[in-house]
């Protein structure tokens, strides 16, 4: 099993600033390594041949066209959808036949394009689903309210606060979910996803809707979750700053095919991006 | 942006508001003893236990449609497994447990046990369905359960414990005792149903009901309400849960039933059908989805006011009086001004949380 770290307030683990993906974390697994991955719709096909290698604490971006298949993959990483072809390898062990909660168990956590909040709970609360798996007692404990339950709750309590602190929020620990501000939302469903405690987060559009110097806040802040929790980072984003300003290995996806790989400049000079992006030179 | 309130305190208030009432009514009870005057009808006696028992059912028919978030239309169907196992397990029982309150405590077990058991049965295939299946298959489930009663045959003699689908197959040796006689029902059942047990039982419902709602599990299952895929994406088995909330609800609903069965001579199946199980639900859904608090008050109210209205001249307009209460209810509760003046009046109030 992959070493998890705990959280641990105000220490910041400096992570040497490597090369890009596979190359990144040579001699020990990748966190994430799918091979020949692909969907079929009907007779559709989405996604197809998705080769990746995601190193363990990489940040990896995921562009491309509109309907090109980014949202696809994730669903396809975490089993919403079960791959048609291919495996998918998570700190070397196969998925096949795995449900999404037991992608989510194996360490991996993702954010939903259209944000996916429990509307009707507290801000605190959804952090607290979030660490539901780390709380360990059963529900007789919690009916009976044994001491398991509030030495548990009190730990629960505590680290949703410091969680939410990595984005100033505990003060909006109280508020309904659904009623947050859209950002504040965004945010809240990245801090849910890091209750799970993953190894590799997934996040889908984390900045749509945001204005310019809220992404570059957003940028920060996904480099110091990085460096905090120590964990890979896969991200779809349209915005070009923030995919090219942090991303240290970049998946550039056009109709469900992988047409370019490599660093940010690799790809900002791929002849095969521009043309899927802009169209071919007349 | 809305505040939550914070769930421990309201929780409290519910026991507070309940034990109030029992107190109120225990002391009335008293009064009319001593002093001789009628400050408690004789009809309004006789509603207290199964008022109790409504009172549970709401409460942990909430725990499916408000809080688990799936509708369920057969709650009347664990009602009755609870009381017809508790009713033989109270006959059974007799001898060897001759102090009666441990006789009740042990036969609403059996209840519970065996509402838990239908709920099992009922929630491991449909419960991995999603949509309307579950209300679907509930309300099959409720029909079915009561179609089975109507026949079963359940008998003791001195060869042991008979049970049988048709009168014919029931050969109970002439010495012996029917407890379940297929359409009359149970006959001849000892009374042991008491006030004091139906407060108790309430609150044992709320201590469950409130402190599940509020643990780890609690917000598992109001997680698969809020969004299912959601709380997939962050490891939350969603059978698991979904059978938790629906079992545990089962279970209450079967010593509510037991408890309820006990509280008359005789009972018979089809007093558990489908417009029970609508009637409970009308109990939550005035109540307030999610709301505890809501629940207690409404199947109070809503199953006394019904039987108080026999007594007065206009007992032939009473269903009718009851229809234009449920309007009124359901409009006053949607009126965004009374709301608004609520919330004026009652500071704290205006964002009230959904469990209270």
């Amino acid at each position: 099993m992959a070493e998890k770290k705990q959280f641990q307030k105000g220490k910041m683990v400096p992570v040497p600033s490597v090369s890009i993906i596979p190359e990144r974390d040579l001699g020990k697994t990748p966190v994430l390594e799918c091979s020949h991955l692909g969907i079929d719709f009907g007779g559709l096909t989405a996604v197809n041949e998705f080769n990746i290698t995601v190193g363990r604490t990489e940040i990896a971006g995921l562009i491309g066209p509109n309907g090109a298949g980014k949202t696809t993959v994730f669903n396809l990483l975490t089993k919403v959808y079960q791959p048609t072809r291919g495996t998918i390898l998570l700190d070397g062990m196969d998925t096949h036949g795995k449900t999404p909660a037991q992608i989510n168990r194996m360490g991996v956590a993702r954010t939903f394009q259209n944000i996916r909040l429990f509307n009707n709970l507290s801000v605190e609360d959804n952090v607290k689903i979030g660490l539901h798996n780390q709380e360990r007692y059963s529900m007789f404990s919690g009916i009976l309210r044994l001491p398991r339950y509030w030495r548990q709750e009190k730990a629960a309590h505590e680290r949703a606060l410091e969680l939410l602190s990595i984005f100033d929020m505990q003060d909006l620990a109280d508020h309904q979910a659904g009623s947050l501000p859209y950002g504040a939302q965004r945010r809240l469903e990245i801090v849910r996803a890091l209750a799970t405690n993953p190894s590799l987060l997934l996040l889908d559009e984390p900045a749509a809707g945001m204005n310019p110097s809220e992404t570059a806040e957003l940028m920060e802040n996904i480099v110091k979750i990085r460096d905090t929790f120590q964990i890979a980072i896969m991200l779809i984003e349209h915005d070009m700053s923030l995919v090219m300003g942090i991303c240290e290995g970049i998946c550039v996806l056009n109709f469900g095919q992988i047409i370019a790989k490599g660093t940010a400049e690799e790809i900002q000079s791929n002849p095969v991006v521009i043309e899927a992006y802009l169209g071919k030179q007349q | 942006m809305k505040k939550i309130n914070k769930n421990a305190r309201s929780g409290f208030l519910n026991y507070g508001i309940v034990t109030a009432a029992f107190a109120a009514i225990q002391i009335l009870l008293l009064v009319q003893k001593q002093v001789r005057v009628t400050l408690v009808s004789n009809t309004l006696q006789s509603l207290l236990v199964p008022a109790c028992c409504y009172i549970v059912m709401a409460v942990s028919l909430n725990l499916t449609v408000g809080v688990l978030g799936e509708l369920s239309l057969g709650h009347a169907g664990f009602m009755s497994l609870g009381a017809f196992s508790g009713i033989v397990a109270s006959f059974l029982l007799a001898d060897a447990v001759p102090f009666v309150p441990l006789r009740l405590a042990l036969s609403m077990v059996v209840g519970a046990v065996f509402g838990a058991l239908g709920g099992v049965i009922v929630g491991v295939p449909v419960l991995r369905l999603q949509g309307d299946y579950l209300a679907i298959v509930t309300l099959a489930f409720g029909q079915i359960i009561k179609n089975i009663i109507m026949v079963l045959y359940v008998g003791v003699d001195g060869k042991g414990f008979h049970v049988a689908l048709s009168s014919d197959r029931f050969n109970l040796e002439p010495d012996g005792t029917a407890i379940i006689k297929g359409p009359m029902g149970a006959v001849g059942v000892q009374k042991l149903a008491s006030f004091t047990a139906g407060f108790v039982l309430i609150l044992i419902t709320l201590l469950v009901v409130q402190n599940l709602v509020n643990s780890r599990s609690g917000r598992a299952i109001m997680a698969l309400r809020d969004n299912r895929i959601a709380a997939e994406s962050v490891g939350i088995n969603t059978t698991k849960y979904k059978l938790m909330a629906f079992v545990t609800s089962a279970a209450l609903a079967g010593a509510a039933g037991a408890l309820f069965g006990l509280n008359y001579s005789s009972t018979v199946a089809a007093k558990f059908d489908f417009n029970t199980s609508i009637l409970v639900l009308v109990f939550v859904v005035l109540g307030g989805l999610g709301s505890i608090r809501g629940s207690i008050i409404a199947a109070a109210l809503l199953y006394v006011l019904p039987e108080l209205l026999r007594q007065f001249d206009i007992a032939e307009y009473r269903m009718l009086i009851y229809a234009v209460v449920l309007i009124l209810v359901m409009l006053a509760t949607n009126n965004d001004r009374l709301k608004a003046l609520v919330g004026r009046v009652i500071p704290g109030r205006k964002g009230a949380a959904a469990n209270g």
